[in-house]
């Protein structure tokens, strides 16, 4: 059994020093992150243009702007949260309705815990090894195709990113799905529903909002990341969008089967293989800018919706 | 149901997108880092004139840009180094059977930081520096401290053309810190008193926090400056006549004998067009392809 | 909504619906219709949640297929290191080197798990530090207001692209540290650790304050009830008794550590040298994979060995992660009771 000393004044200064400590480690932390982005956002602000958000690179990337860049995040991170979304709901929906507490819900659980430990690198390698050549070359070997589907692609960036972002849609979902009041559930099941019926009729449509945080944070993990896109699709310069006409009709749509530019690779392509780095550094900072401000807009929305409906959520409880 | 449509729209759109035809004319290039920016040119200034090409400029190194001109991912390899026997044999394997241009010609200089007292360098001492022979400035009339030395990663081909040409094949020191860009080492030596790095003259054009050392090809001899006296433009004479040691062709690799719209832009590319934006984006224009530069005066 | 069919509690609770398919005979065809959507549905929930085994298990069989293959022409003592001519004395010596463009490739898998750990274990101390702090700081110390903007701030920083975090370090933080540090590499491990423990403090912060919350009011109640003040009550109490939650913090914060790309490729310098010296450039193994497998040609000798260093850096986060897993499944365990 511990005694704890009786000179009241010495140990109480001791704490406050001690707490105070915690305290300035906690605040000099968020400090160190507000410089960061304040560097960012003082080297980038200048470069921060109309034009540069619209137009595409020009002069041998030392002018221009990043449009192709932007449009290709957009098209890259929608692509993957349309693969993403339906998987990790539904991997959410069994372990949260389904599983129960048994050895298959805790396997899977680890599982998941270990695929958002990964490294992001290798998600790259398996996107290379998987889905580039083992089933892009095994679908243009099937379809007699001599190289269509077996090279980096959105397609392929996309869904290598797709499993990177999975555990976050799963482990949003979950906590969405777990808010949903018991009493709910039961109220359905005392009406004769089917389990099916309690889910979607009940059970999924309130977990929406939460489900949506999932998806955003998904979406500003995956717009973030480069290393899985290295060698599965990203470009260093493209001269036109990656989009294509549906035959025969007015309408353009992304092209999933072609490379595209990205704002996190054109950073760090940038940054370190520009030809001459002090000349575009303003461009670097400006791409840099826009992505942060992308991610950080994602991510501030999802933390401050989800903190709304996790309150909603203790007041109900009482 | 926020979530509901959002859903049937990406369906929707992800249906259309499936089922275009995804095989659009185009041309793509892949390779050398030290020629993405010229290609890229070459690519913006050819597509302003033919708006029905369109071209797709990877950069990443020689070696990969062979190496997808062997997979069949590219129509047109960048290479800063001609390419290896062993690389050929794998294109012949996959019935790729590479066809050769030259676009361009490239010296490479030395650079150390504009403090350093060193004022020349042989080839050898050169090769000294970067197999890990010579490991203090003070071995080369510099100060009493240890050489930094910046280097490529090994996909780049200059990387491959230095250690072949230079370092007589040895490998580069372990400690050599690899950088992802030309443009890297000339911002690290630039940075590094008692750095020294390599790469493209067009790199270092201009910069005056950094020296150009002049080299010569064995003791000797006297040491060749690759840019004309007062540093101003590379001096095309040195490199034309080979004096200057460093210096080499940059390639353009094809899976076949060019052909329709690939012949056409090839050859603009070596023509006088294409020439003239090898010289605005400091390299070697090839010779006698571009009029001799007017003298002043005249 | 159906007319009333009296439910056990089975079906509440999901157990087979084949079951209940049976029990179902004699039903109306809708009903029967919805019992079979819902058996449906079961099963396709099912597969969802099997997915994520599905993907480890397919990392790690396409990794090792690529990866052996290594062995097929590399001795598999070249990956520890080989012999080789020393430059200045030309003597043969033993090396380990990683230099896979040469006459004869080195394959010494030493200075990039070296350069791998000499990144991991300071960023993992420092950021255990200061995680810990903030984590006791959020858990413990915070008002509920002062909290309320912290703990978002955590968030928001392990959301930052970590290749911006590299191009802030590269182009500002490196400068600095070289002038304080007077180092002679202005890109060296330190920079790298530096730069990964801005991504590693969120998450071990996190954890530790979940480690923290986790433990019941009661104890803290002890502890004051038997004079302690609130810093004894952390130190003495709260510390000992979330130390498992503390550890698999800093178990995934390793993992984190090891894994991270963009940061180490940007500034560590990429000189793959066997070093204990933390302000030297290092090469990590995720660096080297991201700088070079976008150029090697498929199925070559380099291909295969850089598969092989995916591999096994795959399986040491793996470890890393279940070792997390158990430690915390544990805790859990320990708590409830």
């Amino acid at each position: 059994m511990t005694r704890f000393p009786s000179n009241t004044r010495s140990r109480k200064i001791a704490g406050a020093f001690y707490e105070g400590l915690c305290a300035g480690v906690a605040l000099l932390t968020l400090a160190a992150l507000a410089w960061l982005l304040a560097g960012i956002a003082r080297g980038g602000w200048g470069t921060i243009s109309w034009e540069f958000l619209t137009q595409p690179p020009d002069n041998g990337m030392t002018a221009g702007g990043v449009f192709p860049a932007i449009f290709g995040t957009v098209a890259l991170t929608l692509l993957m949260i349309f693969l993403a979304l339906p998987l990790g709901v539904s991997a959410a929906i069994y372990l949260t309705e389904y599983a129960g507490p048994g050895i298959a819900a805790r396997v899977i659980r680890a599982a998941v815990n270990n695929l958002a430990g990964v490294p992001s690198i290798v998600f790259g390698l398996f996107g290379l090894g998987f889905f580039v050549l083992f089933i892009g070359r095994g679908l243009d070997a099937f379809l007699g195709e001599k190289l269509l589907f077996g090279q980096p692609a959105m397609l392929w960036a996309a869904a290598t990113l797709a499993i990177l972002v999975l555990p976050v849609i799963i482990v949003s979902t979950e906590e969405a799905l777990h808010a949903v009041p018991a009493s709910q559930r039961e109220a359905a099941y005392a009406m004769g529903a089917t389990k099916w019926q309690v889910l979607s009729r009940v059970v999924i449509p309130q977990a929406r909002s939460g489900i949506l945080t999932g998806a955003i944070l998904g979406v500003a993990r995956g717009a973030g990341e480069t290393a899985p896109i290295l060698f599965t699709g990203c470009a260093y310069y493209l001269p036109r969008l990656p989009i294509v006409r549906i035959p025969d009709t007015p309408i353009w749509m992304i092209n999933p089967l072609d490379q595209f530019m990205q704002l996190s690779y054109h950073v760090f392509i940038m940054s370190t293989q520009s030809h001459n780095p002090t000349l575009v550094r303003p461009i670097v900072f400006g791409t840099a800018l826009v992505l942060v401000t992308l991610t950080f807009l994602m991510n501030l929305g999802a933390i401050l919706w989800r903190r709304r409906y996790r309150r909603m959520r203790e007041q109900a409880r009482g | 149901m926020t979530l509901r449509k959002l859903l049937i729209a990406l369906v929707s759109l992800s249906l259309a997108t499936t089922c275009s035809d995804a095989k659009a004319e185009k041309i793509t290039v892949k390779g050398s880092d030290t020629m993405v920016i010229t290609a890229q040119k070459w690519a913006e200034v050819y597509q302003k004139e033919n708006s029905k090409t369109s071209i797709q400029v990877t950069g990443g190194g020689s070696g990969v840009g062979i190496a997808s001109l062997i997979n069949g991912t590219t129509d047109i390899a960048d290479a800063s180094r001609p390419i290896k026997k062993s690389e050929i044999d794998s294109a012949r394997a996959n019935g790729v059977y590479p066809f050769e241009v030259k676009s361009a010609l490239d010296g490479l200089a030395v650079v150390v930081n504009r403090s350093n007292p060193v004022k020349e360098l042989t080839v050898k001492v050169t090769a000294g520096i970067f197999t890990g022979a010579l490991n203090n400035w003070k071995e080369l009339g510099g100060p009493d401290h240890e050489i930094v030395r910046y280097c490529r990663e090994s996909s780049s081909g200059t990387y491959v053309f230095f250690k072949e040409d230079i370092m007589k094949n040895k490998d580069y020191a372990a400690d050599c810190q690899t950088l992802q860009g030309t443009a890297a080492i000339a911002e690290a030596v630039a940075k590094d008193p008692y750095g020294v790095g390599y790469g493209g003259i067009a790199y270092f054009e201009g910069r005056s926090d950094l020296k150009i050392l002049p080299i010569s090809p064995e003791k000797g001899k006297p040491a060749i400056n690759p840019m004309k006296p007062g540093g101003k433009g590379v001096n095309y004479e040195v490199i034309y006549d080979r004096s200057y040691p460093i210096s080499r062709y940059l390639y353009l690799y094809l899976a076949r004998k060019p052909s329709g719209e690939i012949k056409d832009y090839v050859d603009w590319i070596t023509g006088p067009q294409g020439q003239k934006i090898v010289e605005e984006t400091g390299y070697i224009p090839l010779p006698g392809v571009l009029p001799p530069p007017a003298k002043p005066g005249n | 909504m159906d007319k009333g069919i009296p439910l056990d509690n089975s079906l509440a609770h999901g157990r087979t619906p084949v079951v209940r398919l049976r029990a179902s005979e004699g039903l109306s065809a809708r009903r029967r219709r919805q019992v079979l959507l819902d058996w449906l549905a079961e099963k396709y929930f099912a597969a969802a949640g099997g997915l994520a085994i599905l993907f480890i298990l397919l990392i790690f069989i396409f990794l090792a297929r690529e990866g052996l293959q290594a062995f097929r022409t590399i001795d598999p003592m070249r990956f520890i290191g080989a012999m080789t001519e020393n430059v200045i004395t030309e003597q043969p010596e033993f090396t380990t080197t990683w230099q896979p463009v040469s006459e004869v490739p080195k394959y010494s898998l030493l200075p990039l798990m070296m350069g791998s750990a000499l990144i991991a274990i300071p960023a993992t101390l420092f950021s255990g530090l200061v995680g810990l702090a903030c984590g006791i700081f959020l858990s413990e110390i915070a008002s509920r207001r002062l909290r309320e903007i912290v703990k978002p701030g955590m968030e928001l920083m392990a959301g930052i692209p970590t290749v911006i975090i590299g191009f802030f370090i590269l182009v500002s933080v490196a400068s600095l540290v070289q002038d304080l540090f007077h180092t002679t590499r202005r890109l060296n491990a330190f920079v790298g650790a530096l730069g990964v423990s801005v991504v590693i403090i969120p998450t071990i912060a996190t954890l530790v304050e979940d480690a923290m919350r986790a433990i019941p009011r009661e104890i803290r109640e002890g502890a004051y009830a038997l004079g302690a003040t609130r810093w004894e009550t952390i130190r003495r109490v709260l510390i000992p008794s979330s130390m498992s939650g503390i550890a698999a913090a800093l178990i995934l914060g390793m993992g984190r550590a090891l894994g991270e790309t963009m940061i180490v490729l940007m500034v560590t310098g990429n000189a793959a040298v066997l070093t204990f010296n933390l302000f030297k450039s290092v090469r990590t193994m995720t660096a080297t994979l991201a700088a070079e497998l976008g150029e090697v040609a498929q199925g070559s000798e380099q291909y295969h060995a850089l598969f092989l260093v995916g591999l096994v850096l795959f399986v040491f986060t793996f470890f890393l992660n279940m070792a997390a897993e158990i430690v915390i499944s544990r805790m859990r365990r320990r708590l409830r009771l």
